[in-house]
């Protein structure tokens, strides 16, 4: 039992920081694109200028999400044994498939597009930053038709306790696949839009009078202004699959023990699992009703109707952070794309609240993967396998070093990370126009008497 | 839908070769963070350079770990489970490193803008020494069987050195192809001394393993394989002649060839990994389970081999595409 915990910390933790930075790199990539492309058909030097400062945030944010990616590749064997074991033939070549036609991808042409420019040419230089964007759009889709297939499996049979793929295409396009893959990309797409605002805001604020950070804030709320209520539409038709496919999740997400009829939506609520009710209930009439019935009368099943249930509190309070955060990003891409548009900037408060932004996209999207995969248990294949049926016999020390571990290194990451971020904002603020093109590296240095050319 | 038995064959001679071209990829980049000298400030040209050298590299070298792991995972999931379980404590110290190795490469770039670069390049030299010595302590468990015995440990210590020579011997040659002037004359004198360092543990580990499995015993001293296998370890050692003759000759003549080593290196790492995988074939675990037993369901495995050989192909292309636009001489490394 210890064990289970403590393994389940452990993949928490890992998969929890691990998603933080393809959150970022799948659409910043695409970012990417955009401005290169930009700058092809326009010559403007500013839109380059974004190019070289954001490509080197993407760099490193790829290489943290390539660290921590290949820790989680290890950790199926040794934390989740039974996973393999059970469901490894519908597994394996879905993750197969990513590393073949993803991560090759992206780390070759990665390499072209961080040291190639002076080398290929600028059509090339092209089309390698798009390959790595598509590439991590192809790594998100294979992960999330796997993880879609452990949340709705359809396309197999059980043979002595060892699931067997009867069809792969019912395997990858599973029911909740679609959605899944579309609110990820949105959330991503709104992340990535909000880490750019964010850092353009604080570039501005640090005294940056160049056109680049100017520019790339316009872009950056633009996108988060377009994508936020696709957002909310795709999010509503996920959370309907979720109610047709697995009700007992959306029973938790609503804050509902006992079944309603025309239920009422819980603005808030301690939900309490001893008394199985909630307490301090703020409540709007009848709205999770029309949300998923979309009438007065129907009844929406509580939790206490499953046999297996997820854990409320989890699922309902990160449901609740999640639409929050969404709330305030529509807000803040609104406005201050209105107001851009009026007034040609932004006040220095507005700024400020985008730069506090930055991350946002963080929150949400954590906050979303905990309510579809705590609101998954006690499963691990929903139906096939639980957690704890999947979880390793390791002596319990030997978890505890390695998530020790573990929680240090990545502890310590985290705040490099954000304050090398930082650092390079800063100094991308002070530097003068003149010294944007290779901004960032040791190119500040002229070339040493060792450096040399081919 | 191809058969089983055909199907284990195909992905362990994929899982070799995966295996093999991660051993020489991802060996030369992390050979460089193990020789890189990081005593003082004053060797920050020297680090410069080296990092320069395997810049546009590494990243996707590193990606073939994630292929041998996936298709151990993919083809013969009982055993990943097995080789996993047993090697839990050096994998998870093996994943710290490469955790290390991997971020500092990039922090370290982005330091040039603060004060912390001979932090982030301790840092990378210590991934890397961590990540080989956590392999070559693998490779020896897996030797000893997993073993827990004061021989079995002392043995796989002993193959973590070698790996940490291997994989110095082999960056030290990539750093011989890829700089020029003094740090090439370092390099040439670090491949020396790795050199007997990876001999030493090819030595080792051809000694242990027959006496360790009777099965590897039999395989290369029975009658039937003994004329069929002879000529790998002559091939080593005419290799290891060749090499250690062609190191001794670029100390007094700087135009010698520059690729030599690193082809030469390329072999002996080819011809020990041969040897190794003769010697266990056909188990995953030694002495208890076979690729036959552990395979995983054909319908997968087809699947799966339809994309590979599909896809290889194309990565193989790419990945010869970037050598090329990197070739000769490594310059500074420049984000433009």
């Amino acid at each position: 039992m210890e064990e289970l915990l403590l393994s389940r910390i452990q993949f928490a933790l890992n998969i929890s920081f691990h998603i933080l930075f393809p959150t970022i790199t799948i659409s910043l990539a695409w970012f990417l694109l955009f401005f290169k492309i930009k700058h092809n058909r326009t010559g403007d030097a500013y839109w380059m200028q974004a190019y070289q400062f954001w490509v080197k945030i993407f760099a490193l944010s790829f290489a943290l999400g390539v660290v921590s990616g290949v820790t989680m590749s290890f950790q199926f064997g040794t934390n989740w044994p039974g996973f393999m074991e059970t469901v490894g033939n519908i597994a394996g070549p879905l993750l197969g498939y990513e590393v073949l036609t993803a991560f090759f991808l992206e780390a070759t042409f990665l390499a072209i597009m961080l040291f190639g420019q002076k080398k290929v040419s600028n059509r090339m230089h092209t089309i390698a930053t798009f390959l790595v964007a598509a590439g991590t759009t192809f790594s998100s889709f294979w992960i999330l038709a796997l993880d879609s297939w452990m949340q709705t499996p359809q396309g197999f049979e059980m043979i002595d306790g060892v699931a067997h793929p009867t069809s792969w295409f019912e395997i990858i396009f599973n029911p909740s696949f679609p959605y899944r893959m579309v609110h990820m990309l949105l959330a991503s797409g709104l992340t990535a839009s909000f880490v750019v605002a964010g850092i353009s805001a604080y570039r501005i604020l640090k005294g940056d009078q160049k056109l680049e950070p100017k520019r790339t804030l316009k872009v950056a709320l633009l996108a988060a202004a377009m994508l936020i209520p696709l957002q909310v539409f795709v999010g509503d038709a996920h959370g309907l699959n979720t109610y047709q496919y697995q009700p007992a999740k959306v029973a938790a997400m609503e804050g509902l023990w006992e079944s309603e009829a025309g239920a009422d939506f819980r603005l808030f609520a301690i939900p309490d699992k001893e008394t199985r009710s909630n307490h301090f209930e703020i409540k709007i009439p009848y709205a999770t009703g029309l949300i998923l019935n979309h009438n007065l009368t129907d009844e929406v099943k509580g939790l206490n109707e499953f046999e297996n249930e997820p854990p409320m509190a989890a699922v309902f309070y990160s449901f609740r952070v999640m639409l929050m955060i969404g709330g305030l990003m529509l807000l803040f891409s609104w406005w201050f794309s209105w107001r851009l548009h009026r007034n040609g900037e932004l006040k220095h408060w507005q700024l400020r609240a985008l730069m506090a932004m930055t991350f946002s996209g963080w929150v949400a999207t954590l906050a979303g993967w905990y309510v579809t995969e705590i609101g998954r248990q006690p499963w691990i294949v929903t139906d096939v396998l639980s957690v704890s049926d999947a979880v390793t016999t390791q002596p319990m020390a030997n978890v505890g070093i390695s998530l020790t571990l573990y929680a240090l290194v990545y502890g310590g990451l985290l705040i490099a990370y954000f304050r090398t971020i930082f650092l390079l904002a800063r100094k991308a603020a002070e530097a003068p126009e003149s010294d944007m093109q290779n901004f960032g590296d040791d190119s500040f240095q002229p070339l040493r008497e060792e450096a040399y050319h081919a | 839908m191809l058969s089983s038995d055909f199907l284990a064959v195909v992905f362990v001679i994929l899982f070799a070769v995966s295996a093999i071209v991660y051993a020489i990829l991802d060996g030369y980049d992390l050979g460089v963070g193990i020789l890189m000298p990081v005593a003082d400030k004053s060797s920050e040209k020297h680090r410069d350079n080296m990092i320069a050298s395997i810049g546009p590299f590494w990243d996707a070298n590193e990606t073939w770990i994630v292929l041998t792991i996936g298709i151990l995972l993919i083809a013969f999931p009982a055993a990943y489970n097995l080789l996993l379980g047993e090697l839990y404590i050096p994998v998870a110290l093996m994943l710290v490193g490469l955790i290390f190795r991997g971020i500092s490469f990039d922090f370290r770039s982005k330091a040039a803008l603060g004060q912390n670069k001979l932090f982030w390049d301790r840092l990378f030299k210590f991934g890397s020494i961590l990540m080989a010595a956590t392999q070559g302590y693998m490779l020896g468990a897996y030797i000893m069987g997993f073993e827990h015995s004061t021989m079995a440990y002392l043995f796989s210590a002993m193959t973590a050195i070698g790996v940490i020579g291997a994989y110095a011997l082999v960056g030290s040659a990539w750093l011989i192809l890829k700089t020029r002037t003094q740090l090439n004359q370092m390099a040439q004198q670090w491949a020396r001394t790795a050199m007997l360092f990876c001999a030493l543990g090819i030595v080792l580990v051809s000694m242990v393993s027959p006496l360790a499995n009777e099965l590897v015993a039999d395989r290369w001293f029975g009658s039937s394989t003994f004329w069929w296998l002879m000529p790998f370890p002559l091939i080593c050692a005419v290799l290891f002649y060749f090499l250690a003759r062609h190191l001794l000759a670029l100390k007094h003549d700087d135009s010698k060839s520059h690729s030599a080593p690193m082809f030469l290196v390329l072999g002996i790492f080819v011809v020990s990994f041969i040897g190794l995988a003769v010697s266990f074939f056909p188990y995953v675990i030694p002495g208890q389970l076979t690729i036959w037993e552990t395979v995983a369901s054909a319908n997968s495995l087809t699947v799966t081999f339809i994309g590979a050989i599909i896809v290889l192909p194309l990565i193989l292309g790419y990945t010869a595409y970037t050598y090329y636009v990197f070739r000769g001489k490594s310059t500074d490394l420049r984000y433009d």
